[in-house]
């Protein structure tokens, strides 16, 4: 059974039509990359499988492990192992990146009861590993950090979390070279048989270091094409024009 | 503002129609506490004041406050409490979930006999007589301190200050008289709570705290459970003198029940080099007034206001601070920060002033308020008057809406919509809660929790 299977997706934001038709199968093991122009809704999409309430569906349906999510709270979904790694991550002042993570994880892994010493241990092994400097733990969520570093930030929070599927959204975009390494090392990391990944980006570059089994083109509203890497070096040369039909 | 008109009328309300409320109610409650002449005449004076003087012409609207209900429980003997079965089911839920021990619950619910801390105070009043400090209910002062209670009692806040000054002044009962000598440093918070004198009191208790030159104290007002009483109209007053070089901090936490009226004074007033701290945060009663008062009268004199004010449905809180910098190169530093939620009401009034004779001051003055949904209301009103050029005056007013992609972030992230709610409100008020001693913190937001149905620890 695949782990995301959204069928023929109709949705409106704000009474504007901005998904047209859209068809995505995603299986566990499977990491597929989404490349489209500004405004195509590629984020929207996002939005969608976690469950955005300002967004509305009008037609199709998203069946995740089989069961029907849409009407689902963003939370539940999160529980079920659904996990979106955002373009522009928010600010919670006051809160600290270490607390927050603690609640999610104890809502998301209700079952493991981790101590908050032992969570501490996996915090700083996590952050060690992904090479993020430990003291972004005890930093307020996104307070005053810089492009990178929330990116940097919501790859340590997918690391940790452990989702099912997680969804992307140009978690590469506003990188230097060695930020560049560590989201993708970051991302490689979770690929694995337990996990699907959406991975939406507008550039090549990741795909030197991440390997997407799949590469869809999505232009005004749905996928108009999908193939191996190869698109993606396709894309790069002649642009999103020559797909549009 | 506009909502706030409908008080600006100078009707004289509380005292209509109170036959009870005289000269002779007065001298009975004297007599009952055996208190010197002095202190009888200064009821009686402040009595006068309260009779002619107009309400407040700002602040919240208090025409239903009717000054008959309160008569009952002034005079001595009076029943001052009410039966475990009148408490509140809201607040008997409270307890349950904070965990108050039984003991403790009926104390603070107003019932029962006082709650046994005798143990631990008896600990502390050795430790604290070694070091000179003198820690007495209010009573106990007038009697045994009269020299030192009259050159300070109401100084700082004469009765004719304002209007429930005069009605506190008349009525003042119980509270707590600290006395720390020359570069004394007291080495733990002292608490008001040990002075809880009988079950009922502490409506209208006076708190009086002189810090002399070079010592320092902590004093902790209140619990963060929420108290409750039968009376409904809560009029304390905090009078606080610290001296050349001393430092005095001040932490209350304010969770009279959802019936209370809360119209309390405070003020302190600083000297040369002197340092004042208030940390307060108010969650209970139905309507409050509490703008706690530095006045900077030494030179070099510094304050400090951290405050944090949470209004919820049906409360209308009106907090805020007042400081007034008389002398030069004093400094002063405002945070207050409120929430409003489920059609609660916070009004934020500041004043801050600056003498002519005040040079070289410096104040920073931040007020932000956070509002949780459409129903809720929020205001700020900061007055600033500076009469002196070489001043250096910070002023930044922050109102705004819960952000929904916050609230959405955070879900996605798994907390239920109440968690991420009680979470953001957690985050905004950490710096001020953070403030406060670590269990006082904990219990805060726990409240705060709980309104919003969350269950955060
Ligand atoms: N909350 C919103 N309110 C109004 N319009 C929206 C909202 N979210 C998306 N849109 C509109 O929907 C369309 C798709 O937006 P979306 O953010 O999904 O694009 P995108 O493919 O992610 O673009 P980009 O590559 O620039 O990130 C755009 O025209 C955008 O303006
Ligand atoms: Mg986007």
């Amino acid at each position: 059974m695949a782990l995301l299977k959204i069928s023929n997706l109709h949705a409106k934001v704000n009474d504007k039509e901005v998904i047209k038709g859209l068809n995505i199968e995603i299986n566990y093991g499977e990491v597929h990359t989404v490349m489209g122009p500004n405004g195509a809704g590629k984020t929207t999409l996002a939005n969608l499988i976690m469950g955005n309430p300002k967004y509305e569906i009008t037609a199709g349906e998203i069946l995740f492990d089989g069961k029907n999510i849409i009407g689902m709270p963003v939370n539940e979904r999160a529980q079920l192992g659904i996990f979106q790694s955002f373009q522009y991550p928010e600010e919670i002042p006051g809160v600290t990146v270490r607390n927050f993570l603690k609640l999610a994880y104890d809502t998301i892994h209700p079952n493991e009861k981790m101590s908050i010493f032992d969570f501490g241990d996996m915090l700083i092994k996590m952050s060690d590993q992904l090479k993020i400097d430990r003291s972004f733990l005890d930093r307020y969520i996104n307070v005053g950090f810089s492009g990178g570093e929330r990116k940097k930030s919501e790859i340590l929070q997918l690391n940790i979390l452990k989702p099912k599927l997680a969804v992307l959204d140009e978690t590469d975009s506003g990188l230097d070279i060695d930020a560049l390494k560590v989201v993708a090392e970051g991302i490689n990391n979770v690929i694995g048989p337990d996990i699907g990944i959406l991975l939406i980006t507008h550039y090549q570059r990741i795909l030197d270091y991440v390997k997407p089994h799949f590469v869809h083109v999505f232009i005004d509203g749905k996928i108009v094409k999908t193939g191996g890497p190869e698109v993606a070096k396709e894309l790069e040369i002649e642009g999103y024009e020559s797909f549009v039909v | 503002m506009s909502k706030n008109m409908k008080t600006f009328e100078e009707v004289n309300y509380i005292v209509k129609s109170a036959p009870g409320f005289n000269k002779k109610l007065i001298e009975e409650i004297s007599l009952s506490k055996r208190e010197p002449d002095w202190m009888k005449e200064l009821r009686l004076k402040s009595l006068e004041f309260f009779l002619k003087r107009p309400n407040p012409n700002f602040g919240v609207d208090i025409s239903k406050l009717d000054i008959n209900e309160i008569i009952p429980y002034l005079k001595p003997n009076a029943k001052k409490s009410a039966s475990w079965d009148e408490v509140p089911e809201e607040i008997k839920d409270t307890f349950e979930k904070l965990g108050i021990p039984e003991a403790e619950k009926k104390v603070l619910a107003g019932v029962g006999a006082q709650y046994d801390s005798e143990v631990v105070y008896q600990n502390i009043k050795r430790q604290l007589s070694k070091l000179g400090v003198i820690f007495l209910d209010m009573e106990t002062a007038v009697r045994e301190y009269p020299e030192i209670v009259k050159k300070y009692f109401m100084h700082a806040v004469p009765p004719n200050d304002h209007k429930f000054a005069a009605l506190h002044g008349a009525v003042w009962s119980g509270g707590s008289f600290v006395y720390v000598p020359e570069n004394v440093e007291v080495p733990m918070p002292l608490q008001a709570y040990f002075m809880m004198a009988s079950p009922g009191m502490g409506q209208f208790e006076h708190t009086l705290i002189i810090v002399d030159r070079g010592a320092k104290l902590h004093f902790i007002e209140g619990c963060s459970a929420p108290k409750y009483s039968v009376s409904n109209l809560h009029s304390g007053m905090v009078e606080i003198y610290v001296e050349e070089g001393a430092t005095m901090r001040y932490s209350t936490i304010q969770n009279w029940s959802k019936n209370t009226y809360n119209l309390n004074t405070k003020r302190a007033i600083v000297g040369k080099d002197a340092t004042m701290v208030w940390v307060s945060g108010s969650i209970g009663s139905a309507k409050t007034m509490l703008y706690p008062a530095s006045i900077l009268k030494g030179k070099g004199a510094r304050a400090e206001h951290m405050n944090i004010t949470y209004a919820g449905s049906g409360q209308h809180l009106d907090t805020g601070s007042k400081v007034i910098h008389l002398a030069p190169y004093t400094s002063s530093k405002v945070d207050a920060r409120s929430i409003s939620s489920d059609g609660g009401w916070a009004f934020y009034r500041g004043l801050l002033k600056v003498s002519k004779l005040a040079h070289h001051v410096k104040s920073s003055i931040e007020c932000s308020a956070l509002m949780m949904d459409n129903r809720s209301a929020s205001d700020t009103v900061p007055i600033i008057e500076v009469m002196n050029n070489e001043a250096d005056i910070g002023h930044e007013a922050r109102i705004g809406r819960i952000k929904e992609e916050q609230i959405y972030y955070l879900m996605s992230r798994g907390l239920s919509e109440d968690d991420a709610k009680a979470l953001i409100v957690r985050g905004f008020m950490a710096p001020i809660v953070k403030q406060l001693p670590l269990e006082y913190a904990i219990e805060f937001n726990r409240l705060v929790s709980m309104n919003f149905k969350s269950n955060l620890g």
